[in-house]
C-alpha cells in the first residue's frame, strides 16, 4: 500500500476505535517519564500503566460494609460513559466514527454522567477523605463546564457547525486570520488548562501528593481496589486521550491529505501534549486549593473574549 | 316573550350539534369526577379508611378520561370549543381543548394519579383522622382546577379556576395548620399568589379594552399600542411570573413547598408551577408580535432563575427545601427554552422557534415527572427515617434500597445527564442556543448562545447538589437514629414513584416518541401561516438513541462481567479506609453541609450563608453547637424590612379594624354612598347647573 494511498471506509473508524481502547495508557506513561526525566530520575517504564491495568484486574477486591451498588456502579458507569464520549471525538484529521448535531453536549454531558457516579460512590464509603474528594470534584468541574462550553459557543460561531468533527475540523482549513485566529488561540490554551483541571493534573490537583487533605480525584477512589481500582485508572486514562485531542485541533491545526501520515501527526501530538502535562508538573506547584476556582474562571474569560473576537 | 336565556341555550344547543365536543365531553367529565372525589369522603366517619380508597378511585377514573382525552387531541384529534352559558350575558364561559391545553393536561393527570395513590399510604385517614378528608377534598378540588385552568378560553373563566387553583392549593399547604411554621408558609404563599393575580386582573382588563372581548383570541395586529403591549407583556409577566416563581417572585416557593405533605408538594411544584408557564405561553399566542428585545429578556430572566435556584438549593439542610430551589432552577430553564422561542420569533428564525418552544414544552413535561418523583421519594424518607434533615439521615440505601434506586433515576434525570429524559429538553434548548451562534446573520442575537455556558454551569452544580443530597441521604453511615432504624416504604408508594419514573426512563431513552407531541403543539402554537421544521429534522434522534442503547449496553455488560468475576472470587467485605482511626463514628464522615461549602464561599457573595459560632474559651469546653443557614434573600432583606416599614405607616389604620360586624357593614354602606356619588355625572351636572344659571341670571337681568 502506498504511503498517501486513502483507506477504505471502514478503517478509520475501527483504528479510533483501536486508538481510544488501547493508547491511553500511554500517555500517563510519558508524563510519568517526562517527570522523571526533569527530575533527573530514570522512572516507571513507559508501559507501567499497562503492567498496572494487568495486575489489578488479575487481584481481588476489597468492599467496604458501608457501601452498596453506587460504589461499584461509580468506576462502571464512569469507563463506560467515557469510552462513549470518546466515538464522539474526531482524532487528528479524521472524523469521528459519530458525528451529529448536538454531539458537542452529549460529549459534555457523558463526561457530567461519568462524574456524577463517580462522586456518588466516593460518598458511598462514608469516608470524611473521599467527601471532601468529590466536593472537590463537583465544585471545581462547574467552573470548568463553563470554560469547556464558552470554547464550543466560538467554535459554533466560526465554523456554522454544531457537531465536534465539523467544528474542530474548522481551524485546519487554515482560513481563519487576524481575530479568529487570536480567538482560536485563546481557546487552545483556555482548553489546555481545562484538561489540566478535568484531568486532575498539576496545577489543580497533585497525583503523586502522599497527603489526603490536599488530593481532589485520587482521594475519590481510595477504596476502590482490584478489578474497580483498574476500571478507575483506565478511565481516567481515557478521559485524557479525549481532552488531549480535542486540544490538538487547536495545538496542530494541519493535515497531510494521507492518512498514515495524518496518524502518526496524531501520534505524534498526543506525546507532545503528554509531554507538554509532564513539562507542566515539573516547572509548577500545585495551586493553593482555593486559588483553583481563579484559575478556572480565568479560562472561561479567555474563552469568553475569544467569542467577543468572533463578533467583529 | 322568550327570556334571554332561553335563545341563549338554544344557540349553545345549535353550536353543540353542529361541532363534535366528544374530547372536550370527556375533559369535562374528568374535572367533575375529580373535583368531586374528595365529597363522599366527608360523610363517611374520621376513622375510616373507605373514603379514601373511593378518592383515589375517582381520581384515577377522572385521570384516565381526561388523559385519554388530551393524547388524543395531541394525536392529532380537530380542536374542540364550547361556550357555557355564565353568570351575565356578556360573561359566557368558554371551553377550548387545543394541542398546548392536551399538552399540559398530560402531566396533570399523570401526577394526580400517583400523588393519590401514594397518598393513601402516606397520609392514611387513619393515622390522620383531624386532616386527613379535608386534605383529599382540597386534592381533588386543586386536580380539577389545574385541568380547568388550561381548558379556560377566556380571561374569566380562567381567572375562576385560576382563583380556585390558588386557594386549593393554599388549603392544602395548610393542611398541618397546628405548626407555625406551616402557618407561616401558607400565609406568605396566599400573599403572593394573591399580589400576582392582581396583575392578572389588570392584564385581562387591558386585553378587554383592547380586544373588545375576554374571549381568548389572537389580537389584530393592528390593535392596541406599543405602550399597551409592553404594558400586557410586564402584566404577564409579573402575574404569572408569581406562579411559576421567576426570581425575584419565588420567595413564597421553597416555605410552601417544603411544608405542604409529600405528594402535595409534588402536585406543587411538578404542576402548580407550570401553570405560570402555560398562562405565558397561552398570552403569547394572544399578542400579534412579542415585543422586541422580550426574548433576550426572558433568556436573561430564566438564566438568571436557573443558576440562583441551584444556588441556593446547594445551601439547603432540608431536603424539600433543596428540591423546592431545584424548582426555581428548571422554571429558569424553562424560561430559557421560551425566550429563545420568542427571539426566534422575533428574529424569523422558524428552527430556533421550534427548538426553544419544544425544549420549554418537554422540560415542562420531564420536571413534572422528575421533581414528582423526587418529591415522593423525599416523602417515603420521611415516612421511612421521620426527619428531612440531611444531614441526620445517612445510609438509607441500604433498609430503603427501591425508594433509593427510584431517587437516583431522578437525580440523575434532574441533572440533565443521558440517558434519561432531563438530558432530552436540554439537549433541544442547547442546539436551539448554539444554532443562535451559528446561523445569526445579525448581531442583535449573537448574546443568546452565552446562556449555555451559564446552562452547563447550572447543570454541573445540579450535579453537585444531587451527589450531595443523594451522598448524604441513602449513601455513607447512619447519622441519627432515625436513620439506622428506617424501613422501606409500602408497596403503593412504591407503585406511585414507580409511574412516575417510568415517563422519565421512556422519554429519555426513546426521545422520539415524545417529538410528535411537540411538533403538533409547536406548530399549533407559532400559527397556521408559518410551518416550523420537523424536530425530528433539527436533531437526528437516531444516533442519540443509539449512543443511549449502547450506554446501557455497555453499563450492564461491564457489571455483568465484574459480577461474575465476583460470584468467582468473592470480594472481601471490610471497614472503610479510615487512615488509621481506630474508632470511626457516624460524626467523622463528609456531612452535606462539608460537602457543599466549596461552592457555598465560592457563591457567598449571593447567598450570604449566616453561621453561628461555637466559641470555644475554656480548657474543657462544655457541648457546643454550630449551625449554618442560607436565608431567603428576597423575603429576609426585601420583603421583611418592607413589611415592617409599611406596618408603621398604615399604623393609624389599624383602628378601622376591631371586629365589630355591625360598623363594617356601616363601612360598605359608606363606601356605596361615595361611589354612587362619584358616579353621579357630576361635570355634567356642573354644566346644567352653569347653563341654569346663566339662564337665570339672563332673566334677573330682564
Amino acid at each position: 500500500m502506498a504511503w498517501n494511498e486513502t483507506l477504505p471506509d471502514m478503517v478509520t473508524p475501527i483504528l479510533h476505535i483501536s486508538v481510544l481502547l488501547l493508547a491511553p495508557p500511554l500517555l500517563m506513561g510519558v508524563i510519568n517519564k517526562t517527570k522523571a526525566w526533569a527530575a533527573g530520575r530514570r522512572g516507571p517504564p513507559l508501559l507501567q500503566l499497562y503492567y498496572d491495568l494487568f495486575r489489578l484486574f488479575r487481584k481481588d477486591t476489597v468492599l467496604s460494609r458501608t457501601t452498596t451498588w453506587v460504589f461499584r456502579a461509580g468506576p462502571v458507569v464512569g469507563v463506560t460513559a467515557v469510552l462513549l464520549a470518546g466515538l464522539l471525538a474526531p482524532f487528528g484529521a479524521f472524523d469521528a466514527p459519530l458525528s451529529f448535531d448536538g454531539d458537542l453536549v452529549l460529549f459534555a454531558y457523558l463526561m457530567g454522567l461519568a462524574r456524577f457516579f463517580t462522586a456518588a460512590a466516593a460518598l458511598d464509603t462514608g469516608s470524611a477523605f473521599e467527601g471532601m474528594g468529590a466536593a472537590r470534584e463537583v465544585s471545581f468541574a462547574s467552573l470548568a463546564e463553563v470554560a469547556l462550553f464558552v470554547a464550543f459557543v466560538v467554535l459554533v460561531r466560526l465554523s456554522g457547525s454544531l457537531s465536534l468533527t465539523p467544528m474542530l475540523h474548522a481551524p485546519m482549513t487554515g482560513a481563519f486570520h487576524g481575530l479568529p485566529a487570536a480567538a482560536l488561540l485563546l481557546v487552545g490554551v483556555a482548553l489546555f488548562v481545562v484538561l489540566l483541571a478535568e484531568n486532575a493534573r498539576i496545577p489543580v490537583d497533585d497525583p503523586n501528593t502522599h497527603l489526603e487533605l490536599t488530593m481532589i480525584h485520587e482521594v475519590m477512589v481510595l477504596d476502590h481496589s482490584g478489578p474497580l481500582f483498574g476500571l478507575v485508572l483506565y478511565g481516567a486514562s481515557v478521559k485524557l486521550l479525549l481532552f488531549s485531542s480535542l486540544l490538538l485541533h487547536f495545538a496542530l491545526p494541519f493535515s497531510f491529505g494521507a492518512p498514515l501520515l495524518d496518524w502518526a501527526l496524531f501520534g505524534v501530538g498526543l506525546l507532545a501534549v503528554a509531554i507538554a502535562v509532564g513539562v507542566v508538573e515539573s516547572v509548577m506547584a500545585r495551586l493553593r486549593l482555593r486559588h483553583v476556582p481563579s484559575l478556572l474562571i480565568a479560562a472561561s474569560v479567555l474563552c469568553a473574549f475569544g467569542f467577543f473576537f468572533t463578533l467583529a | 316573550m322568550r327570556t334571554r336565556a332561553e335563545t341563549e341555550s338554544r344557540s349553545i344547543a345549535i353550536q353543540a350539534s353542529v361541532t363534535q365536543t366528544i374530547w372536550l365531553d370527556l375533559s369535562v367529565a374528568a374535572l367533575v369526577l375529580t373535583a368531586a372525589s374528595g365529597v363522599p369522603g366527608l360523610a363517611l366517619g374520621r376513622r375510616s379508611n373507605a373514603a379514601q380508597g373511593l378518592a383515589s378511585l375517582l381520581v384515577i377514573a377522572g385521570a384516565l378520561l381526561g388523559e385519554l382525552a388530551a393524547i388524543a387531541v395531541l394525536g392529532g384529534a380537530a380542536i374542540e370549543t364550547r361556550t357555557l352559558p355564565g353568570p351575565l350575558s356578556e360573561l359566557s364561559l368558554h371551553l377550548r381543548l387545543d394541542p398546548l391545553a392536551a399538552f399540559f393536561l398530560v402531566p396533570v393527570y399523570l401526577l394526580s394519579v400517583a400523588g393519590t395513590l401514594y397518598g393513601t399510604r402516606y397520609w392514611k385517614q387513619t393515622e390522620h383522622p383531624e386532616n386527613g378528608r379535608a386534605l383529599r377534598l382540597w386534592y381533588g378540588v386543586l386536580v380539577a382546577a389545574l385541568a380547568a385552568v388550561v381548558l379556560a378560553a377566556d380571561g374569566f373563566a380562567f381567572l375562576m379556576a385560576w382563583e380556585v387553583m390558588a386557594l386549593a392549593a393554599f388549603f392544602l399547604v395548610t393542611i398541618e395548620d397546628d405548626r407555625a411554621e406551616v402557618r407561616q408558609a401558607g400565609w406568605v404563599y396566599l400573599v403572593a399568589t394573591h399580589a400576582g393575580t392582581l396583575a392578572l386582573f389588570a392584564l385581562f382588563a387591558l386585553l378587554w379594552a383592547v380586544n373588545g372581548s375576554l374571549e381568548f383570541r389572537p389580537m389584530a395586529s393592528g390593535a392596541g399600542t406599543q405602550g399597551a403591549t409592553s404594558a400586557l407583556f410586564l402584566l404577564a409577566l409579573v402575574g404569572f411570573g408569581f406562579k411559576a416563581g421567576i426570581v425575584p417572585l419565588h420567595f413564597w416557593l421553597p416555605a410552601a413547598h417544603a411544608n405542604a405533605p409529600s405528594h402535595v408538594s409534588a402536585l406543587m411544584s411538578g404542576l402548580l408551577l407550570k401553570m405560570g408557564i402555560y398562562g405565558l405561553l397561552r398570552f403569547f399566542t394572544l399578542l400579534p408580535a412579542p415585543p422586541p428585545g422580550v426574548g433576550m429578556l426572558m433568556i436573561a430572566i430564566g438564566t438568571f432563575s436557573a443558576m440562583y435556584g441551584v444556588v441556593f438549593a446547594l445551601g439547603q439542610h432540608d431536603l424539600k427545601r433543596l428540591l423546592a430551589y431545584h424548582s426555581i432552577e428548571n422554571i429558569g430553564i424553562i424560561v430559557m427554552g421560551m425566550g429563545l422561542a420568542l427571539v426566534g420569533v422575533s428574529a424569523q428564525q422558524p428552527a430556533w422557534v421550534a427548538l426553544g418552544l419544544a425544549g420549554c414544552l418537554l422540560h415542562v413535561w420531564n420536571h413534572s415527572f422528575f421533581k414528582g418523583l423526587l418529591f415522593l421519594a423525599a416523602g417515603s424518607v420521611i415516612h421511612g427515617a421521620g426527619t428531612r434533615e440531611i444531614d441526620r439521615l445517612g445510609g438509607l440505601g441500604k433498609p430503603m434500597s427501591r425508594t433509593a434506586a427510584l431517587f437516583a433515576i431522578g437525580a440523575v434525570a434532574i441533572c440533565g445527564l443521558p440517558p434519561l429524559n432531563g438530558f432530552v429538553s436540554e439537549l433541544l434548548i442547547y442546539v436551539g442556543l448554539f444554532r443562535a451562534g451559528a446561523d445569526g446573520a445579525s448581531r442583535q442575537w449573537s448574546a443568546a448562545p452565552l446562556a449555555a455556558p451559564l446552562l452547563a454551569m447550572v447543570g454541573a452544580l445540579a450535579v453537585a447538589c444531587f451527589v450531595k443530597a443523594y451522598g448524604t441521604v441513602f449513601l455513607g453511615p447512619h447519622r441519627s437514629e432515625g436513620a439506622a432504624r428506617a424501613h422501606e416504604v409500602p408497596r403503593s408508594m412504591l407503585v406511585a414513584m414507580i409511574l412516575l419514573a417510568l415517563p422519565c426512563v421512556t422519554i429519555g431513552v426513546f426521545p422520539v416518541l415524545a417529538m410528535p407531541a411537540l411538533d403538533r403543539v409547536v406548530h399549533a402554537w407559532v400559527g397556521a401561516e408559518s410551518q416550523p421544521p420537523l424536530l425530528g429534522h433539527l436533531i437526528p434522534w437516531t444516533p442519540i438513541m443509539g449512543m443511549n442503547a449502547a450506554l446501557v449496553a455497555g453499563v450492564l455488560a461491564v457489571s455483568l462481567i465484574l459480577g461474575r468475576r465476583f460470584r468467582r472470587r468473592v470480594p472481601v467485605q471490610t471497614g472503610t479506609w479510615d487512615c488509621g482511626y481506630v474508632q470511626p463514628t457516624a460524626a467523622m464522615s463528609y456531612s452535606a453541609s462539608s460537602f457543599a461549602q466549596l461552592l457555598v464561599d465560592l457563591y457567598g457573595w449571593l447567598l450570604r450563608p449566616r453561621a453561628g459560632h461555637a466559641i470555644r474559651t475554656e480548657l474543657f469546653p462544655s457541648r457546643q453547637h454550630f449551625h449554618t443557614r442560607v436565608p431567603e434573600q428576597v423575603t429576609e432583606f426585601v420583603l421583611a424590612p418592607l413589611w415592617v416599614s409599611f406596618r408603621r405607616a398604615l399604623a393609624p389604620f389599624r383602628a378601622l379594624q376591631h371586629g365589630r360586624v355591625q360598623l363594617y357593614l356601616m363601612y360598605v354602606l359608606l363606601t356605596l354612598c361615595i361611589l354612587v356619588v362619584l358616579s353621579f355625572p357630576i361635570d355634567e351636572a356642573f354644566v346644567r347647573f352653569l347653563g341654569w344659571w346663566g339662564n337665570g341670571g339672563v332673566h334677573g337681568v330682564e
